[in-house]
C-alpha cells in the first residue's frame, strides 16, 4: 500500500479554508486509521479529523496555527510497519473510534458531510451504502439534476427507463414528472437508504453563463446565510400579523423625548415596542424559550435581541435583562448596543444570550416582513413602517399611526393562540400605553 | 433579385471596401491580371489600378510579411493564399508576427488573410486541407470560416474593418454551389456570432463550414423519423459563441460536433471542453464527435469519399444518440 496524503477536509459549503489547531500525532507515530489524527477550526466548526489510513505519520506538513486551502495535503500517512489499512472491521471493534465524518459543535450545522474525503476515498468500498444512495439506475447528468430539484429518487423510476440498457432519459423523468411523482417519502425506500439522514438539498449548481464576478463571503455573510438555512430547516414557522395603532404612543415618545434626551438618551419607538414584548413575555413564558430535545426550556431571563443593519451585514446585538430595565434603562441599551454594532465596538458578550428577537422590517419603509427566527429561540417580533392611515374609529374615519407587527412562532411549541393572545397584549400595551 | 454566389459575396464584399476606404488593396498569387485562381478578384485590376491589386511572387510568407508591413503603414491589406493549405508557409509571419504585435509593442495588425480552404472537390492532401486549428490555437488573431454567401460577404467587410489579423477561412466546395439574394445595402456580420440555421429539440449539431450543409441535409432525413436536430453554425471559431453553444446544448440535451477538420485537436475537442465543464448537468447523453479520420486528406475520389463526414454520419450517430 502507498503513501496516503492527508488533505484538508471541506467543512461545509462556502468554507475554503481551514487552520489546523492542534496535531494529535506526530511523525513518527502509529495511527489507525479513523483514529483522531489533528484538529482544525474554520469560520464554523471546530473538529476532531480523523485519518483517512492506517499507518505511520510520515510528514506533517502543515504547523499548528497555520491556515490553509481545504484540499491542501497537510500530512503523509505511509504504510511502514503498520498493520495494512484494509484490517477487516477495525470501526466496530473499537467503539470508541468515530468512524464518521468529524464531530461538529452542537448548534452548528456542519454542511456536507464529507468531511474528510480523504478518508472515502481511502475507505474500503460499500458498494450497497453508496450504489442505494444514487440510485442502481442508468441516467445522466441531466436526469439526475432533473431528479435532484424535484426531490425525485432515481429508484422509483426503477424499470421505467427507455434508454439504451435501460437508461432513464430525460423524456423518462418528464414524463414521469408530468404524471405525478409520488412523494419521495412514500417511495418504497430501498434497504440502503434508510442511514442516511435528511439533508438539506444540495443548492442548484451555478448555472449562469454570463460573466460574473466571483466574491467570497464574509465571515459575517457566511455565519448569517448558515443560520437562516439552520434556522429554516429547524422551526416550524409561522407568522401571525397584528395591527396596532401608534398614535398616541408617538405622542408620548415626542413628550419623553427631551426628558430622555437629557439623561442622554436618544428616544426611537424600538424601546416601547422592546418594553410591551418583555410585559407580555411575562404572561406568555413559552415565548421566551427553546426546544432541547424532548424538553421545553423556559429561561427566567428575557434578553432581547435587537436586529441591526451595519455595513457588512446584519447584527443581533443583546438587550440582557430587560425585564428589570424600565423604558429609559431599556432605551439607553439599545443605543449603546446599536452605537457600538456600527463602530464594531460589540463584544461576544453583547450577542450571547438573547432569549427573544426584534427586528425592523419597516426600517426602509416595507409594510411587514416575515422574519426568520433566531436559533435556538422560539419567537421573533418584526416591526413594519410606521405609515398613517385611515382608520375607522367608533364609525368615523380617523387619520391614525399605524403599524403592522409580525410574530414569526416555532409552532413545535408555540400554537396560534398563545402566539396571538401575546400580540394582543402587546398590541393592548401600545395602543393604552401609560406613561 | 439576382442571386449571388458565395465566392461572387466575397469580391463583392471586398470590391465595396475597397470602393469606400482607400487603405483597402490586395495582394496574393496571380491575383491582378489573372484576377486570382478562383476569381475572386476578377475585375479588380482594371477597376483599382496595379498600386491596389498587387501580384506577388509565389511565397505566402512574402506575402504576409508585405502586408504587416503595410498595415503597421496604415493600410488595410487583403492577402489572398491561392489555396489555405499553403498558409503554412506564411505560418511564422502570422503567429509570431502579426498575432503578438499588439501585444508585444501595442501596434494592431488589421491584415485579413484569407484562401480556400475544404475538401470535396478532389484536391488531394495539398489542395484540400482545413488548416484552421493552427491559428485558432494562436491568442491574437480572429477566425472566420462562413457558410453562406450573406456570412461570406459580411464577414469579408468585417474581417477588412477589424483592427486586428483575421484569417478568413473560404469553403472552396460552397464557392459556386450556395447561392442567395442578398442585400443590396452595406452590412457586416460579427465576428464571434453565431447561427442557428435550423430549430430543433432533441439534438444540437454544432458545425461549421460546409458541414453547416451535411447537417441541414440530415435534419431534412431525420425530421422524417421524429428527430429534430438543430443546427447551430458557429462562423467564428475564434473568438467563437460560447453563449450560443451553452443556449442550444441546454435546450436540447445532446450535442453532436461535426467538423470536415480531422478529430485530433479539431474544434470540436474544444467545444467538447467547455461544454463539460459549463453544461455537463444539462447533458442527457455523451458528447459526440463526427469528424475526419486523422490522415491527411486522400487523393482518391472512393478515398475523398470516405474521409469527409457525411450525411449518413450524422443520421447514425444522431439516432444512437436519441436512443441513448
Amino acid at each position: 500500500m502507498a503513501d496516503t496524503k492527508v488533505i484538508m477536509p471541506q467543512m461545509g459549503e462556502s468554507i475554503f479554508e481551514g487552520t489546523i489547531t492542534k496535531w494529535l500525532k506526530k511523525t513518527g507515530d502509529h495511527v489507525e486509521r479513523d483514529e483522531p489524527l489533528f484538529e482544525i477550526s474554520t469560520d464554523k466548526v471546530d473538529s476532531e479529523i480523523p485519518a483517512p489510513a492506517s499507518g505511520t505519520v510520515k510528514e506533517i506538513l502543515v504547523k499548528e496555527g497555520q491556515t490553509v486551502q481545504i484540499n491542501t495535503v497537510v500530512a503523509v500517512i505511509g504504510d511502514g510497519a503498520a498493520k495494512p489499512a484494509e484490517a477487516p472491521a477495525a470501526p466496530a471493534a473499537k467503539p470508541e473510534v468515530k468512524t464518521g465524518p468529524a464531530e461538529s459543535k452542537p448548534g452548528v450545522a456542519a454542511g456536507p458531510t464529507d468531511a474528510a474525503p480523504a478518508a472515502k476515498e481511502q475507505a474500503r468500498p460499500e458498494p450497497a451504502v453508496h450504489l442505494g444512495e444514487r440510485g442502481e439506475q442508468r441516467s445522466s447528468p441531466l436526469v439526475r439534476r432533473i431528479a435532484r430539484e424535484n426531490n425525485i429518487s432515481l429508484n422509483t423510476l426503477a424499470g421505467r427507463g427507455t434508454g439504451i440498457n435501460g437508461r432513464i432519459t430525460k423524456r423518462d423523468i418528464l414524463s414521469f414528472i408530468e404524471q405525478g411523482a409520488p412523494a419521495p417519502a412514500s417511495a418504497p425506500a430501498p434497504a440502503a437508504a434508510a442511514p442516511a439522514a435528511p439533508k438539506p438539498a444540495a443548492p442548484a449548481p451555478m448555472t449562469f453563463t454570463g460573466d460574473v464576478e466571483r466574491v467570497p463571503m464574509t465571515n459575517m455573510r457566511k455565519s448569517i446565510a448558515e443560520h437562516m438555512v439552520h434556522s429554516r430547516h429547524t422551526s416550524a414557522h409561522v407568522t401571525t400579523f397584528f395591527e396596532v395603532d401608534v398614535t398616541n404612543l408617538l405622542k408620548i415618545r415626542e413628550k419623553l423625548k427631551p426628558e430622555f434626551e437629557r439623561s442622554g438618551v436618544k428616544l426611537t419607538v424600538t424601546p416601547f415596542f422592546v418594553q410591551a414584548a418583555v410585559t407580555a413575555i411575562k404572561k406568555f413564558p413559552i415565548i421566551n424559550s427553546s426546544v432541547d430535545g424532548d424538553a421545553i426550556v423556559y429561561k427566567r431571563a428575557i434578553n432581547v435581541g435587537i436586529a441591526v443593519n451595519v455595513e457588512s451585514g446584519l447584527i443581533v446585538p443583546v438587550v440582557k435583562h430587560a425585564e428589570e430595565k424600565n423604558l429609559l434603562g431599556i432605551a439607553r441599551a439599545i443605543n449603546d448596543l446599536g452605537e457600538r454594532a456600527r463602530t464594531k465596538k460589540l463584544t461576544p458578550d453583547d450577542v450571547r444570550d438573547g432569549t427573544f428577537t426584534i427586528t425592523n422590517p419597516g426600517q426602509y419603509g416595507g409594510l411587514i416582513g416575515t422574519p426568520i427566527i433566531n436559533q435556538p429561540q422560539v419567537a421573533i417580533m418584526g416591526m413594519g413602517g410606521i405609515k398613517k392611515r385611515a382608520a375607522v374609529i367608533d364609525d368615523a374615519i380617523a387619520i391614525r399611526s399605524m403599524i403592522i407587527l409580525s410574530l414569526s412562532f416555532d409552532h413545535r411549541v408555540i400554537d396560534g393562540a398563545a402566539a396571538d393572545q401575546f400580540m394582543a397584549d402587546v398590541q393592548q400595551q401600545l395602543e393604552n400605553w401609560a406613561v | 433579385m439576382a442571386l449571388t454566389t458565395y465566392v461572387e459575396a466575397i469580391k463583392q464584399g471586398i470590391w465595396e471596401e475597397m470602393e469606400s476606404d482607400e487603405r483597402v488593396f490586395v495582394l496574393g498569387e496571380d491575383v491582378g491580371i489573372y484576377g486570382g485562381a478562383f476569381k475572386v478578384t476578377a475585375g479588380m485590376l482594371e477597376k483599382f489600378g496595379e498600386l491596389r491589386v498587387i501580384d506577388t511572387p509565389i511565397s505566402e510568407s512574402a506575402i504576409v510579411g508585405a502586408a504587416i508591413g503595410a498595415a503597421l503603414m496604415g493600410m488595410r491589406p487583403v492577402a489572398e493564399m491561392q489555396f489555405a493549405d499553403f498558409i503554412s508557409c506564411a505560418f511564422d509571419q502570422i503567429t509570431n508576427f502579426a498575432a503578438k504585435c499588439r501585444y508585444r509593442w501595442g501596434a494592431g495588425v488589421p491584415i485579413v488573410v484569407r484562401g480556400p480552404s475544404g475538401g470535396g472537390v478532389h484536391g488531394g492532401p495539398f489542395h484540400s486541407q482545413n488548416p484552421e486549428m493552427y491559428f485558432v490555437h494562436t491568442p491574437g488573431l480572429k477566425v472566420v470560416c462562413p457558410s453562406t454567401a450573406y456570412d461570406a460577404k459580411g464577414l469579408i467587410k468585417a474581417a477588412i474593418r477589424d483592427p486586428d489579423p483575421v484569417i478568413y477561412f473560404e469553403h472552396k466546395f460552397l464557392y459556386r454551389r450556395i447561392k442567395e439574394e442578398l442585400p443590396t445595402e452595406d452590412y457586416i456580420v460579427p465576428i464571434g456570432k453565431a447561427a442557428i440555421r435550423r430549430k430543433g429539440t432533441d439534438i444540437s449539431v454544432i458545425t461549421y463550414g460546409a458541414m453547416v450543409y451535411t447537417a441541414l441535409d440530415a435534419a431534412k432525413e431525420l425530421e422524417k423519423e421524429g428527430i429534430e436536430l438543430e443546427v447551430l453554425d458557429l462562423r467564428s471559431l475564434l473568438p467563437f459563441d460560447k453563449e450560443a453553444v451553452l443556449d442550444s446544448v441546454k435546450r436540447t440535451n445532446k450535442v453532436i460536433l461535426l467538423h470536415e477538420d480531422t478529430e485530433i485537436g479539431g474544434f470540436a475537442g474544444e467545444l467538447a471542453a467547455v461544454i463539460s465543464e459549463e453544461a455537463f448537468e444539462y447533458l442527457d447523453g455523451p458528447i459526440r464527435r463526427i469528424t475526419a479520420p486523422n490522415t491527411p486528406v486522400p487523393y482518391s475520389p472512393p478515398l475523398e469519399e470516405f474521409f469527409l463526414p457525411k450525411v449518413a454520419d450524422v443520421m447514425r450517430v444522431a439516432r444512437e444518440l436519441n436512443a441513448y
